[in-house]
């Protein structure tokens, strides 16, 4: 037997975790909990790296596909199968391996917590929804996937349902994941009645096959390829929080922080570009819906930046950092750089997730303290945590050579080699983002670590470095977001330096993003302009890290202060994130309510209980007219009897 | 000579009017009762005047049997009736007329 014949037990496993600690054990067996909810994510890491190595080893870059049982049969048949090609490869690799770690670090963040086992049993849960989404072979399964960590999003996010807001933000995300879903089921169900079918391989096949079918006009204006890929993007903005579904991702930071590191930074949140790129055909045969997804990542990426800026919540930071990133990855995607969108997913994991924890340490340190104006100098303390957050940060940066650099320089450089103006104009903002982030996340370093300490004598006193269970997790995120973008290093780097290309994403997920119109994929960029563009997008992080150096590491909140005196409606229009909630409650929420309770002030009391009331009075009218009949006098019956006979009689014989 | 079978029929009808009138005017509850009886033989001698005439005599029969139901239900009620009169001192049916709004 070979390894990759084991794919299925991948996400069964943590769904098998997921029942045994949510169902079977108590919160006294502490220990098993920890063997089964670390485990049953370690044993899929394992059985991931052995199918992998057997698929690179002997397979690529054919498909693998497990059948596992025919889920309907008839003209609607789908199965339940997996699928292994380059692609699904790579998000397997991430999630099991960040997914992995972040579960050993929770032992130790969430070692106090009373809901231990039913973490572990909600973690486990997603684990094996998002693997499903990752490995679904078609896209009614990778519905399902996605369905179900939308679901353990929720349960998470709301995880300490005592408090007011986590069940509330929980609630929150539910909701605009759904309108997304929405949309995304609608695409799913086009696709079914005009190619009946739903698995990835047949799908790609049978569009390529007649591509004047896919681009006949269809709906809204839209080509059938344009109005799936639409439908699509609609369902990735809400799952992957972007413009105008990004609001429910900032509040989602009310969950405990191995899930925001895990769900909100790592995986789930990336399911929206596995997506788009998953079905890059429809893509690349509506170029206008791929422009609205450049144009939409690229304006995520620099709206949330800007506030990240301005916030003063240590998740929050991070978590609009993650909507930026997820920006730059729809705008990788969106300009066809569909293997630079996957890269800097895979290196966005690594960084992101080792900020998230290092963002956990501390906060474990303060004793629950997230609000960076009551931290400071805390580098002393926590060393390890420093240094790794550190890292990742100059990986988040785009400092050569860490991962970031490369992922975020192959999307700048796709951006750059579109043709057209407004592509120009994207890069641009893309350049500016990449500023920005440096910015942002460099000051979130100097108001944590640097300068002096500004919290409660308690706190001071409380500090320490995390435990080896928490700090080990982080130094192996870091050495990912160190080595991770070594894998895409661009081909005109090697060449400049007379070596041989040796680009691995590229050509290993070179057959997942076939061309279409059978143009090249490689820009057509002379190894000069590359050169410049690094340069370029290294310089804008230096100038980022310089400006945030020179603001907050020896002045720290002045800065910020100063900042808000100057320019005091930037500040204003910053830390309230643009008023997006505020405008959405009053243009979406306010309105769906009042139509709400027009409904049932209207429709539901007035005319269906309203109805109702009518008919009992009317019935019980009539019963009290009728009972005046009823006198008890036994002569009156008689002769309403006698009347019955006569009647009957009349009736029967004349 | 034979006595027509519309006499009888007159005469069963007669008998039954009476009994109609008696049951819907008479208060006592042993008149309505006896008036009940008048207008049940009124049916029987219907019954047997056309099997007479028709020469079956399951029509007779039936009148045996109704004979013996109104027996015991003549026995049934006068049960009930000095049972009532033992509670309520009356048999007067205006009287009686618990069994209503």
């Amino acid at each position: 037997m070979r390894p990759l014949d084991l794919l299925w037990l991948i996400p069964a496993l943590p769904f098998a975790g997921a029942a045994v600690n949510g169902l079977l054990l108590r919160n006294r067996h502490k220990p098993l909990v920890t063997a089964i909810g670390v485990g049953a994510p370690g044993l899929s890491l394992v059985l991931a790296l052995a199918a992998l190595w057997d698929y690179v080893a002997n397979l690529r870059p054919q498909p693998f596909e497990q059948f596992l049982y025919a889920w309907t049969t008839g003209s609607l048949a789908i199965d339940v199968a997996f699928r292994v090609d380059p692609l699904s490869a790579v998000m397997l690799f991430v999630v099991t391996f960040v997914g992995f770690w972040i579960h050993v670090y929770s032992v130790g963040y969430m070692g106090h917590d009373p809901g231990y086992r039913r973490f572990f049993a909600y973690m486990n849960l997603f684990m094996g929804a998002m693997l499903l989404l990752v490995l679904g072979n078609n896209l009614l399964v990778m519905f399902v996937g996605w369905e179900g960590v939308g679901l353990c999003s929720y349960l998470l996010i709301g995880y300490y349902f005592e408090e007011a807001f986590p069940p509330f933000a929980g609630k929150k995300a539910f909701v605009v994941n759904r309108i997304g879903d929405f949309a995304f089921l609608l695409g799913i169900f086009t696709l079914f009645s005009e190619y009946g079918t739903l698995h990835f391989g047949q799908l790609t096949e049978r569009i390529l096959a007649d591509p004047g079918a896919a681009q006949r006009p269809f709906l809204l204006g839209l080509s059938l390829a344009g109005f799936t890929a639409l439908c699509f993007f609609i369902g990735a903005t809400g799952k992957s929080a972007q413009i105008p579904l990004f609001v429910w991702l900032p509040d989602a930071m009310a969950g405990p922080t191995p899930v925001s590191a895990l769900i909100h930074a790592a995986t789930m949140v990336t399911a929206g570009v596995y997506m788009v790129v998953r079905t890059n055909v429809l893509y690349q045969m509506a170029p206008e819906i791929s422009t609205l997804v450049a144009v939409i990542g690229a304006a995520t990426a620099i709206v949330a930046a800007t506030i990240g800026l301005a916030q003063n919540d240590i998740k929050k930071v991070l978590a609009y950092s993650t909507v930026s990133q997820l920006g730059y990855m729809f705008l990788a995607a969106g300009v066809g750089a569909y293997v630079a969108a996957i890269f800097h997913l895979a290196t966005h994991a690594f960084f992101k997730a080792c900020l998230f924890l290092g963002s956990g340490s501390v906060i474990h340190a303060m004793g629950g303290e997230q609000d960076m104006r009551k931290m400071g100098g805390l580098k002393k303390q926590l060393p390890a945590t420093y240094r790794t957050f550190w890292i990742s940060t100059l990986a988040i940066a785009g400092i050569p050579p860490l991962a970031g650099f490369f992922s975020k320089d192959e999307i700048l450089a796709g951006t750059f080699a579109h043709p057209g103006a407004l592509y120009r104009v994207l890069w641009v903002v893309g350049l500016l983002t990449a500023g920005l982030t440096a910015c942002y996340m460099f000051r979130a370093v100097y108001l944590t670590f640097e300068g002096k300490f500004r919290g409660s004598h308690e706190q001071a006193h409380h500090l320490h470095e995390s435990p080896r269970v928490m700090t080990v997790p982080l130094v192996v995120l870091a050495t990912g977001a160190v080595v991770a973008g070594w894998i895409g290093i661009p081909k005109g780097v090697w060449e400049t330096f007379g070596a041989h290309d040796r680009n691995l994403l590229h050509h290993f997920l070179a057959p997942v993003v076939a061309e279409v119109h059978g143009a090249g994929a490689e820009h057509g960029m002379s190894h000069l302009v590359e050169w410049l563009l690094m340069a370029a997008s290294v310089a804008i992080a230096l100038a980022g890290i310089g400006i945030a150096r020179s603001q907050w590491k020896r002045r720290g909140l002045e800065a910020d202060a100063a900042f808000a005196a100057r320019t005091p409606v930037v500040q204003r229009l910053l830390e309230n994130k643009y008023w997006v909630d505020e405008i959405y409650d009053r243009l979406v929420v306010r309105p769906l309510a009042a139509l709400a309770r027009g409904c049932w002030k209207i429709v539901d009391t007035l005319i269906i209980d309203g109805g109702l009331h009518v008919g009992a009075f009317v019935t019980e009218l009539t019963g009290d007219l009728g009972r005046f009949t009823t006198t008890g006098n036994v002569r009156q019956y008689a002769l309403y009897f006698l009347g019955g006979v006569v009647l009957l009689f009349w009736w029967m014989v004349l | 000579m034979t006595v027509p079978v519309s006499w009888y029929l007159l005469l069963a009808a007669a008998l039954f009017a009476i009994g109609v009138i008696g049951a819907l005017t008479r208060r006592s509850g042993i008149a309505i009762f006896l008036s009940i009886e008048l207008m049940l033989n009124a049916a029987n001698l219907t019954l047997a005047a056309y099997s007479r005439l028709l020469g079956d005599r399951a029509g007779q029969m039936v009148v045996f049997f109704a004979l013996a139901v109104a027996a015991a239900e003549a026995a049934v009620g006068l049960a009930l009736f000095i049972n009532i009169f033992r509670l309520r001192r009356t048999i007067d049916v205006n009287r009686l007329n618990l069994m209503r709004w």
